[in-house]
């Protein structure tokens, strides 16, 4: 089906290219990590949901590691990346994308100094029981700071708690802004609509939650240590309510589109009939959205427990990540199907190896993990064995 | 059973379609001497405040020819499939509408197919290029300002600052900028603004044997850009779009988008 009673497929010369292609699509998608994976501590840090106690220290570092690779994709679309400050030094403040550089190294420095609060009695630890080498680097660490006095925990737990805090609002902004540099076009159909930061929020909190359990599962199979199922129970209730949340503003979206019957629908109609049809229609919405919600109610109505809710967790948790992974995908690509020709729709074909191919992209995908086993190597990060023994 | 009428019109129609490919070939040599001039002449005495440019478009002279096209190509080094201008034919039928561009319309356009010919409602030519948008949206978005407005109304790429990322190709609604494969930062049609500054007019514009295609500046009564714009009978491409369009067109059908 063609769009505006086009007889054939007809693109604009310059839309014969999709621009912004797997590099744009995994962007959003490290960066919705970062903002899910850190509002799960902070659901621990300020809102006192107890049972995250143990994950709160967990989801800050996944967090962070994410973090550090947010922008790495964006690095290698450009087409000039050795300009790529002039985004700090000439920004242009009427564009959406100008302050990204602020707000993600501003979110940046906010994670690293919550980190380092969290950390810095071990740092003080480290450096006092090693020597050479070592205590060279731990007492760097400690940023010159060596006394750890009860008095000084207590500041570091309320500086925390307020770092926390601030941070639920950027994290939100951090990610909301990217769902408005696309949400802002008014030139693509698929993309124009103010719902669009809170579709990119909500759907980053299903994916660094998702994300979550799936890491923490796994590092505790990997080291044989328990699990704290009532936290995962916790987690899998919190992530249900955003995936209910997630999944109704992207329907309502679309179905507004369809019964408005405007200009909007004469694209998206063919799009989701044609291009989109296997990622959109069945992909993301039939087998990735509904089944991990149906087995998301289950876990949460039924109060499945240890194993079985183990693996059902786990279960509807991959089904989320790759589905915010497809919906990213969707959003991206599926906008530049449309050809600004309103009269055809251009293809996008996957390569491996370029620039912007599938192997790159994995790559940067498998960076933060990378990072966070080189951390845990140093760093303790989780710290309720004996809590969770004594059970 | 045909009217003489629709008749008439046919014969109108398969000119049309089938007239690009001879016209290009026979204007050849007009794009030589129109292209020698464009390195002369230095652009002191040009004051950028004191102009008001538009670009007119004339749908119903268009041949689809592909001169202008050639001209732009040559004159601006725009790499092979890609475009600054195209011309885009259209065919109305009762069925709907039939679009092409075959390689942007750089060399005509073939003869068109004898089955769609004979449903043709109306057919045309239509040229395409950028809008220089009052309220440009790819100037708004550019992360860096490569992207701007000059003091005289063009909207022009800084080669040595864009960033190439892109952005400006998906805020434009027309489909006229493209991520330039050589020298890889974003590029689109400049209205020439090099000739321009030197009392010139684009190249599009000297290299099209139907007048289809004008410039000129508003401020000036004698331009006839000037009278266009006070006949009031222009249309712009996209007006739901809001942007602006500097570049008017003339006799524009309902159809072209
Ligand atoms: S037509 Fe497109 S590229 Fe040209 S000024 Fe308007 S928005 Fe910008
Ligand atoms: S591609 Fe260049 S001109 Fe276009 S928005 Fe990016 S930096 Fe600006």
């Amino acid at each position: 089906m063609l769009p505006n009673e086009s007889l054939v497929n007809f693109i604009f010369p310059n839309n014969a290219h999709i621009d912004w292609s797997l590099m744009i699509v995994i962007y959003p998608y490290i960066t919705g990590l970062v903002a899910g994976a850190f509002v799960v501590s902070s659901l621990y840090h300020v809102f006192r949901i107890r049972e995250f106690e143990g994950i709160a220290r967990f989801a800050l570092v996944a967090a962070f590691c994410f973090g550090l690779f947010a922008a790495v994709p964006l690095l290698v679309h450009l087409a000039q990346p050795q300009r790529a400050f002039n985004i700090f030094f000439t920004t242009h403040l009427t564009s959406a994308m100008s302050v990204f550089g602020y707000v993600y190294s501003s979110y940046m420095v906010l994670l690293m100094v919550e980190l380092w609060l969290t950390y810095r009695d071990y740092f003080i630890e480290r450096a006092k029981e090693t020597s050479g080498l070592q205590r060279v680097v731990w007492t760097a660490l400690t940023l010159g700071v060596t006394e750890y006095t009860p008095e000084s925990a207590r500041i570091d737990y309320r500086l925390t708690t307020f770092l926390a805090a601030i941070g639920i609002p950027w994290a939100c902004v951090l990610h909301g802004y990217v769902g408005f540099i696309f949400g802002s076009v008014k030139a693509n159909a698929w993309w124009a609509t103010p719902l669009q930061p809170i579709i990119f929020l909500m759907s980053a909190i299903v994916s660094g939650m998702a994300m979550l359990c799936l890491m923490y599962s796994f590092v505790r199979w990997r080291t044989g240590r328990p699990y704290d199922y009532a936290m995962i129970r916790k987690l899998m209730t919190f992530l249900w309510g955003f995936v209910i949340i997630d999944f109704t503003i992207e329907v309502l979206e679309v179905f507004y589109v369809y019964y408005e019957h405007g200009h909007h629908w004469s694209l998206i109609g063919p799009l989701l009939s044609g291009p989109l049809y296997n990622s959109f229609v069945i992909t993301q919405m039939l087998i990735l959205s509904a089944i991990p919600f149906l087995v998301l109610a289950v876990v949460v109505i039924r109060a499945i427990d240890r194993k079985p809710l183990l693996y059902l967790a786990n279960f509807a948790s991959l089904l989320l990540v790759l589905q915010v992974l497809v919906m990213r995908f969707n959003v991206v690509i599926g906008g530049q199907n449309i050809s600004k020709s309103d009269r055809g729709f251009a293809t996008f074909h996957f390569e491996i190896l370029a620039k912007e191919g599938v192997l790159p992209a994995l790559i940067i995908l498998a960076a933060p993990f990378v990072v966070y086993y080189i951390l845990s190597r140093f760093i303790p990060i989780f710290d309720d064995d004996e809590r969770l023994t004594a059970r | 059973m045909k009217q003489p009428e629709t008749n008439g019109r046919r014969v109108f129609l398969s000119k049309l379609l089938g007239g690009g490919v001879a016209a290009a070939g026979a204007l050849m040599g007009l794009r030589a001497p129109a292209l020698a001039k464009v390195l002369e002449g230095p652009d002191e005495g040009f004051d950028p405040g004191e102009h008001d440019y538009v670009f007119v478009v004339d749908i119903q002279k268009c041949i689809g020819c592909g001169n202008c096209v050639r001209a732009c190509g040559i004159e601006n080094n725009v790499p092979e499939g890609q475009f600054r201008t195209w011309i885009e034919r259209y065919v109305v039928t009762h069925e709907g509408v039939h679009v092409d561009s075959p390689e942007g319309g750089m060399n005509g356009f073939e003869a068109i197919d004898p089955a769609l010919r004979e449903q043709a409602i109306n057919a045309f030519f239509v040229p395409k290029l950028c809008n220089h948008c009052a309220e440009a949206p790819c100037v708004q978005v550019c992360p860096v300002g490569a992207t701007f407005t000059s003091p005289e109304g063009f909207v022009l790429v800084d080669p040595e600052h864009c960033i190439g990322c892109g952005y400006c190709i998906q805020a434009c609604p027309y489909g006229v900028r493209f991520m330039n494969k050589e020298r890889r930062v974003a590029d689109k049609c400049t209205w020439c603004y090099h000739r321009i500054r030197r009392g010139q007019q684009p190249a599009c514009v000297t290299v099209c044997p139907t007048g289809s295609r004008s410039f000129g500046d508003t401020r000036d009564e004698n331009d006839p850009v000037a009278q266009i714009l006070k006949d009031d009978q222009w249309d712009v491409l996209k007006p739901g779009m809001h942007t602006q369009c500097q570049v008017l067109y003339v006799g524009l059908p309902r159809v072209v988008v």
